[in-house]
Parts: structure tokens; sequence; C-alpha cells
């Protein structure tokens, strides 16, 4: 087989798999929405000077950060209802919405760790300026710590989207059809060996023509707001 | 010079004791300031000079005493801080002002935000601030894009936007590079001129003793001596004092 035949082959079936991609975006898109918005609640309950809110927010970003994305993901596949039932309508979770649940939750315990460091980040003098100007403690983190903090968050929040993305083929092992699934459906249909690398190697270059702008604009931003 | 001892003092510390673990920082601090007064507190690092500010406005709880500022007892857990911030403003060290808003909002938003005063009102009050602090033009800059004594100079005009009675100044020179702290002694000596009641930590005794009204000299938690300044310089009659002068003087 020469080269051009194997390139026909992979632009042949390239609508199948960029079908799967989109499915992979679309799950790292709603799963960085929803784990921000919670990781935003984790993140500031663990700076709470509340034990009841700080001690649950904190143990709940330790378990959900130090588990195993696959874990987690196997966990909402297999123990979340396949359909739920809502005021006698019955809403079917197919399991990419299902994965897309199980992916926010390290997302959302990383988040939280980002909120939490940023505002630690702060100057502590900034806290006391704010006091003796008789601002309230909840007053000065909306009002002077965390506008500051936004800028150095988005960074490091850019780069976890990247690697959201990157996890995101784990799905295909509960049996979502994404790239990778219909990568190696394509694989097989095809039914040559040979075609084997090409394949993965244009599935690669979609993850990382993706991915790869993500991580160069993150960098700038760094640069920009001068933050490590 | 308003020293007159049969007014009631506008500040009084009874007795006062603080502690950060074992350290006994202040131990039995007493203090008496007028209305009006410049009062200096002067002494050794770390024998608790800040730590005497910081309870006059709540930012450091006491063990024990009493602090009164007007009528407000400072110790009374149901304490309103706002009243007492209203009242008692402050300068730091390292000027504190807010990196993401402008020169005027710095000035501005705190009595907009916190005492609920009209913006127009308070923006044109704060730019007359900055005028008297010699920054008119300075507005709508970033605190970043000023030098150490322009920041020390806009806190200071962040401090007086809330009408305080009473402004601390925690070591406002000690940042600063030799050449800024002129313009910002100038600018204390303006708010004191204007007759706001001052409570200053500073290390510079030049200025202490001639603008001050009163000295107190602190070492290891105690007030060691307490004078007006010609008599302080001139005649301390402690040892401690006596050892500190020579070494600053």
């Amino acid at each position: 087989m020469t080269a051009s035949q194997a390139l026909a082959n992979v632009v042949e079936w390239m609508p199948f798999i960029l079908r799967g991609f989109g499915l992979n975006i679309l799950m790292s898109v709603l799963a960085i929405l929803i784990g921000t918005a919670l990781g935003t609640f984790l993140g500031l309950g663990q700076l709470s000077r509340l034990r009841l809110v700080g001690a649950p927010s904190r143990l709940a970003t330790q378990l959900f950060r130090n588990a195993p994305w696959l874990v987690l993901l196997f966990y909402c596949i297999f123990l979340m209802p396949y359909q739920v039932n809502i005021g006698g309508m019955s809403i079917v979770l197919p399991s990419w919405l299902r994965a897309t649940i199980g992916f926010s939750f390290p997302v959302a315990a990383n988040f939280s760790e980002i909120v939490r460091g940023a505002v630690n980040s702060v100057p502590h003098g900034q806290w006391e300026a704010a006091e003796a100007l008789g601002y309230s403690r909840r007053a000065t983190l909306f009002r002077i710590v965390l506008p500051q903090c936004i800028s150095r968050m988005i960074p490091p929040w850019m780069n976890l989207y990247a690697l959201l993305l990157t996890a995101t083929p784990l799905s295909m092992i509960v049996g979502v059809e994404e790239a990778l699934g219909r990568t190696q459906a394509a694989v097989q249909a095809q039914a040559n060996s040979a075609m084997l690398i090409p394949m993965y190697l244009a599935l690669l270059a979609m993850f990382f023509f993706y991915t790869w702008p993500i991580n160069r604009l993150s960098r700038t931003l760094e640069g920009r707001f001068g933050t490590k | 010079m308003s020293f007159s001892p049969t007014s009631a003092p506008l500040i009084s510390l009874r007795g006062v004791r603080k502690s950060f673990g074992h350290l006994e920082v202040l131990r039995g601090i007493d203090m008496d300031i007028r209305k009006g007064e410049v009062v200096a507190i002067i002494g050794p690092s770390g024998s608790g000079k800040s730590t005497i500010l910081r309870t006059i406005n709540g930012l450091t709880p006491i063990n024990e005493g009493s602090i009164r500022v007007g009528d407000i007892e400072v110790s009374d857990p149901k304490l309103d801080k706002v009243k007492l911030r209203h009242r008692v403003g402050m300068v730091f060290q390292q000027y504190n002002l807010f990196p993401h808003r402008t020169v005027l909002q710095n000035v501005a938003m705190a009595p907009i935000q916190v005492l609920k005063e009209r913006r127009e009102q308070v923006e044109e009050r704060a730019r007359r601030l900055l005028a008297e602090m010699r920054l008119p033009d300075k507005a709508d800059a970033y605190p970043g894009e000023l030098s150490g004594g322009q920041q020390q100079r806009v806190a200071i005009a962040r401090a007086l936007c809330m009408e305080p009675e009473v402004i601390l100044f925690d070591e406002v020179t000690a940042a600063l590079d030799p050449e800024m702290v002129k313009e910002v002694l100038a600018a204390v000596r303006k708010v004191a001129e204007g007759g706001v009641t001052c409570i200053l930590v500073t290390h510079e005794m030049g200025f202490a003793r001639e603008a001050a009204d009163h000295i107190y000299f602190t070492d290891r938690g105690v007030i060691v001596e307490h004078a007006a300044p010609q008599v302080f310089f001139t005649e301390a009659s402690d040892p401690r004092t006596k050892e500190f002068l020579s070494k600053v003087l």
C-alpha cells in the first residue's frame, strides 16, 4: 500500500472520526462548565472559617483530586441510573452524559485547589487594608481579593481544560462512541494492519491541534499576568 | 499643641495585654490621647509598637485590659466594626493599595461601599484629597505605576477619605527610599495640621521630635517613658531610653 493510498483511506474515514471528536469536545466543555461551577463553591468552601463548611470542602477536594479519573468514571457510569423520572417524565441519561458528570468531579476538585491557591497568593496586607477600611471578610473576598485572583486563575484553568480534553478518550472503555472508539472501529473495518499507524496518527493530530493552541495561549497569558 | 489635662481623652488604653502563643508582646499598656494630638511611639524592634497601633482599631484583638475610642469600647464582643473603622483610619508600611483599582477608586471605594455615601460626593472629596497630597494628575493611574512615596500618599488620602478622627501610621516611611521619606512626612504633617489625631509608630526621630506633642517609648511590651519631645530627647531618665537614644541619634 502506498502512502497516497493510506492518506486516501484516512481522509475517507475522517468525517466518521471527527463526529466522534465532536463528542469529546462536547463532553469536555460541559465537564469544565460543571466542574468550574462546583469547584468555585468547593474552593471558597475550603477558605471558610466555619468548620462545618471548611472541613467537608477540603475532604471532597482531596478525595476527588487524588482518585484516578477512570475510577470516578466507572462510579458514575455504573452507579448512576440509566434514566431518571422527574414528575412523570422519564429522561434517559446516555452514557456520554454520565461520563461527562464523571469527568466533572476531578475537574471540580482541581479547580477548587486553583481557587484556594489564587486566593492565598494575594498578600495578607490586602486583607488588613480592607479590614481597616471597614470591609467585612466576605466583602473583602468578593470586592478586593477575588477580582485580583481571576487573572491568576485563567492560565491554570486553561491547562486544566486541556488536561480534561486529553482524558475524555477514557470514556471509550465505558462504551462512549467518541474519537478513540471510532478510530478503533475504523481500523477494524478496514481489516488492514498497515492502516493502524496512519489512523492513530490522524487521531493524535486531531487532539494535538485542538489542545496545543490552548496551552500556548495559557502560557502567553501567564507571561502577561506576571504569574507563574 | 492642644494639651489640656481637663478634657477627657479621645483614646484611652488601660492595662492592655496581648500574647501571641507563649510570647507576651504587650504587658500592660496605659495610654491617654486627646483629640487633635500627635503622638509618636518609638522603641526598639519587637517592643510591641505596631501591636499597640493594631489593637486601637481592633485589627489585633487583646487578651486583657480595655481600649476606648470616644464612646466605642474596642474590646466589646458586640463591637460595631464599621463604626470603629469610620473613626479610626490606618496607613501601613507597605501601603497595601488595591492593585486592580485606580488611584481614585482606591481612595473613594470604602466610603461608597462601606459607609454607603453618595458616589459623586465621595469622588469630589477624593479628588480634593489627592490634590492636597500633591497627586492631582494621578487619579486614573494604577498603584503599580506610582513610586513608593506616591503610593503612600495615596494610602494617606484613602485613610482621610473615610473622614476619621484618628489615623494610625504604622512605620509609613520604613519601606521608602530616603528621597521619598520627606514628601510622605510632609503629607503626615499636613494631616496633623488638619486637626486629625495622629498616632505614629516611627523610626524618624527628627520628625517625632519636631512634629509630635507626646513621645511614648516602649521596650519589651511596656511603656518605659512618656514625655513631651523636648523633655524626652534631652532629659530621658530611664537607662533603656538612654541606651536607645544613644544608638539612634
